[in-house]
């Protein structure tokens, strides 16, 4: 079987990792740097992913995309409350978000297939294959369109998704394996843009998910926004500026704070600088770690309940943890690890690398998916409630939260009236009581034969995968015929919508290919004839006239040639002009020879 | 014995599934087939206890189960079936589909119960939706007291002496639910005794009978107190 990567494709950073010699490995890429900032910016050369498109953000605001997982498996009306904090447009099509990037719209799956072929490409250059098959690691806490979301991602981008695992839990795979631990142990994963609690239980091998639970949209980013408005208002205020009209500026604020955070980490104390607009000079403050802690207490405080909430699904008490593992930036807040500690009334680990640890943990996952690991298996479970909606709105649930995946469920399905031909099903996600206070997931027509009302017997099978996501099938029991369900998403792309992207993706990657190609040709070309008329001007006294006109015509040839678009054209004309040039090189290299000679008689004589 | 009422229907099914799917040779419950090794289809008709090769009791051994439960699961988890064909994938998805929802059924006493007077003596799952007699007088009060509550000022006076008569309420109704854990415990027990002499006397079936018709009482109060605590504790937080 050919390689498997493990990916984490993260909110603020994204990592590709794979199994050396029975250990799990991140790959860097050439500045060393094993994490891809998960930002992607649209330059007018063409596209930009990962550290260098971090320098757009203050540069172009509008066109360079970050967070994008935040919007994966969303409509608008989701992220209303925080479009403000966005500098890139945002529109809706078929429930799924739009980003707006110049004259195009881009699916959030789009945007993290780009990040998702950086990654691709980085460890094809490193270990000389192609790669074609990953496991992706998501937050546990991922309803199904979120999870659908990220493995449309992966096919855009040309890699098989064979499996999507949960982060905490890959994370704890990382983790039993080097120490290698049995027991309870709680995952603790704070990153930059979702929070996931899960328990696991660790024994001979076997890694059991007791409970999990988390918020999707809970995490570093949240906190910068909040050191952001403090700053902003304190520019307000001070300043009299608003700097909600300079989109670059409001960039540079956010990026501040979270270095202001991230230092705060470490030191007591820091300074904080923001240049402003216009010439108005510069905001600066010094800001405490006890200021920080205070502004942020709240949203650190909100981690808390869903772990209390796990705890209580496992029917464990924080004294029947035997050991609690930090992943994720965000943990290295020392108020972070202090609240943890309390929480769990131990002291939290933190050993293996909070940044790469779930990378690697899906390296091993996918060494178990090709047969190389075989002594461990992870048994996860689905984090929210799956159910349909009955009479009166309600929700009743078929799989409850935290049931271990695979797993089923059947519902038999009749008419209601005489001769009725279908039964409209619509699936939701979620702990509430009422349909319209859960995620819709999708919805689908059930097909009935025409039948005196309350005869046709049609069993329906929800199967959730060992990815979390959901499988419709169904049958006649009276006729044992099964039959095909179209089930259409309710915050996902279309079959056929993937299906374009894919195509899209590859042309793309073509005409990036040829783009770079282009460009790559007219450098060379423009280098090539600048030499030229240096050395014509140089030499054309050592060759003849001939040769003189016909290396002008060459030249006269490739200067048209290269304000074409072809390539291979350009390529030609350059060799053309490199052959007629030959002799004028010739001369030259004999002509500094012969004087470097006499020059050494000279020095010689002496 | 479920066994006794199937159809000829079912029991055409049973006899295919007696053969391998894949080679065609016998396979009379394996999981494998002896002759091509390849994974059988967990049977519909397999009840859970023997899906785990556990007896039929209310009584489980709690670390042979969470064994067996493991030792499955890594004979049929789909993570381990990538490279084989699509039929063996579908297989595998389905039969650790059936093995989870085994072993959360038998892990929980209550669900364990429910299972096995099931499968003895057809569902024991009747809904109750008035109080059981004894607890009448009590749900009512508490009823009152809710609505009171839900229509007080959370932080007066009045909401606060609420609050805290429901929260004694609450742990009242916890002892009662723990105190019916416990009689459901022995009549558990005393069931089990009476399964394993294997008597089929007509003293032993009467003795039966009043067991299960104990046991059906208690499980379907019990969950009435359930509910009426998760509504609770939803209520007060
Ligand atoms: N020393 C630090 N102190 C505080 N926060 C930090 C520190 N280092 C990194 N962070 C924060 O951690 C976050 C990034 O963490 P990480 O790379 O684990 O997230 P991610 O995996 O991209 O996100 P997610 O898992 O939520 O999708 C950012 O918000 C960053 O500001
Ligand atoms: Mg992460």
């Amino acid at each position: 079987m050919s390689r498997i990567v493990g990916i984490d494709l993260g909110t603020t950073n994204s990592l590709v990792a794979y199994m050396k010699d029975g250990k799990p490995c991140v790959v860097p890429g050439r500045s060393g740097r094993t994490m891809v900032p998960s930002v992607v910016a649209m330059t007018d050369n063409g596209l930009i992913v990962g550290d260098p498109a971090k320098d757009h953000l203050t540069r172009s605001p509008d066109r360079t995309v970050y967070s994008v997982k935040r919007f994966m498996g969303k409509g608008l009306a989701d992220v209303q409350n925080e479009l403000a904090y966005f500098p890139y447009a945002l529109t809706e099509k078929g429930g799924v978000i739009r980003i707006q990037l110049g004259a195009k719209t881009y699916s959030p799956p789009q945007i993290s297939a780009m990040i998702l072929k950086e990654l691709k490409q980085r460890v094809e250059a490193h270990l000389g294959e192609s790669i074609t098959k990953a496991v992706i690691t998501v937050p546990a806490y991922f309803n199904d369109s979120q999870r659908q979301a990220t493995k449309d991602a992966g096919l855009i981008a040309g890699l098989e998704v064979l499996r999507i695992v949960n982060e905490p839990t890959a994370a704890s795979l990382a983790y039993g394996l080097q120490e290698k631990t049995q027991g309870t142990i709680a995952v603790y994963d704070f990153g930059g843009g979702t929070f996931d609690i899960s328990l696991l239980k660790l024994k001979n091998g076997i890694f059991e998910v007791l409970a999990t639970n988390g918020d999707t949209h809970l995490g570093g980013d949240d906190l910068d926004r909040r050191i952001a408005d403090l700053f902003l208002d304190e520019i307000k205020t001070e300043h009299h500026l608003d700097l909600s009209a300079f989109p670059d500026h409001m960039q540079a604020v956010r990026l501040e704070a979270e270095r202001a955070k991230v230092r705060l980490s470490d030191e007591l104390r820091t300074q904080v600088t923001i240049d402003l607009p216009d010439g108005k000079g510069r905001y600066t403050r010094e800001l405490t770690r006890d200021q920080l802690d205070a502004s942020v207490m709240d949203i650190i405080e909100r981690t808390l309940a869903p772990c209390r909430m796990a705890l209580n699904d496992a029917g464990l008490t924080p004294a029947d943890i035997d050991e609690v593992v930090l992943v994720g930036g965000s943990t290295r807040m020392p108020l972070v690890r202090q609240r943890v500690r309390e929480l769990f009334g131990k002291q939290p680990h933190c050993d293996l690398n909070p940044d790469e640890v779930v990378a690697l943990g899906a390296a091993v996952q996918a060494d178990i998916l090709s047969g190389g690991t075989t002594d461990l298996l992870l048994l996860d479970v689905t984090p929210l409630s799956l159910g349909i909606e009955t009479m009166g709105g309600v929700m009743s649930s078929l799989i409850r939260r935290n049931t271990t995946i695979p797993a089923s469920a059947k519902e038999m399905f009749t008419t209601y009236v005489d001769g009725q031909t279908g039964v409209d099903i619509h699936i939701l996600q979620g702990e509430r009581e009422l349909a319209q206070d859960n995620r819709s997931l999708a919805r689908f027509r059930l097909k009935m034969p025409p039948l005196p009302a309350g005869v046709p017997r049609i069993e329906v099978t929800f199967l959730i995968d060992a990815n979390g996501i959901l499988n419709v099938k169904a049958s006649d029991m009276r006729t044992g015929q099964s039959q095909s369900v179209e089930v259409k998403p309710s915050y996902g792309l279309s079959d056929n919508e993937v299906e374009r992207m894919i195509e899209d993706s590859f042309k793309f990657a073509q005409e990036d290919v040829t783009a770079r190609k282009l460009i790559e040709a007219r450098l060379d070309a423009g280098a090539l004839l600048t030499t030229t008329e240096k050395s014509l001007s140089e030499g054309s006294r050592l060759i003849t006239p001939d040769a003189i006109v016909a290396i002008r015509a060459a030249v006269a040839a490739l200067t048209t040639t290269k304000d074409g678009t072809d390539p291979k054209a350009i390529r030609a004309r350059m060799a053309d002009l490199e052959q007629a040039a030959q002799p004028l090189s010739a001369a030259m290299i004999n002509d500094s020879l012969k004087r470097s000679l006499q020059g050494k008689k000279v020095t010689e004589v002496t | 014995m479920a066994h006794h009422t199937h159809t000829s229907g079912s029991r055409d099914l049973q006899m295919a599934r007696s053969m391998c799917w894949h080679c065609q040779s016998e396979v009379s419950g394996e999981y494998f087939c002896d002759r091509c090794v390849k994974v059988q289809p967990v049977s519909k008709e397999t009840d859970y206890f023997t899906c785990f090769g556990l007896p039929r009791r209310l009584t489980v051994d709690q670390s042979k189960l969470e064994a067996k439960f493991y030792e499955l699961s890594r004979a049929f988890h789909p993570d381990f079936y990538q490279n084989k064909s699509e039929a063996e994938q579908t297989i595998s998805l389905g039969n650790a589909a059936t093995l989870n929802t085994a072993y959360r059924t038998l892990r929980d006493p209550i669900q364990r119960a429910e299972y096995l007077l099931d499968l003895e003596a057809g569902s024991v799952k009747e809904i109750r939706t008035s109080p059981p007699s004894d607890l009448f007088e009590e749900i009512l009060e508490l009823q009152d007291t809710l609505e009171a509550y839900r229509a007080s000022e959370s932080a007066s006076e009045a909401g606060r002496t609420l609050r805290a008569q429901l929260v004694a309420e609450q742990a009242a109704l916890e002892g009662r639910k723990h105190e019916m854990e416990q009689q459901l415990q022995r009549l558990f027990t005393g069931w089990d005794a009476l399964q394993d002499r294997g008597d089929a006397a007509a003293q032993a079936r009467a003795e039966r009978d009043r067991l299960l018709k104990q046991m059906r009482d208690l499980l379907s109060n019990r969950t009435y107190v359930k509910n009426i605590v998760t509504d609770l504790v939803a209520t007060i937080g």
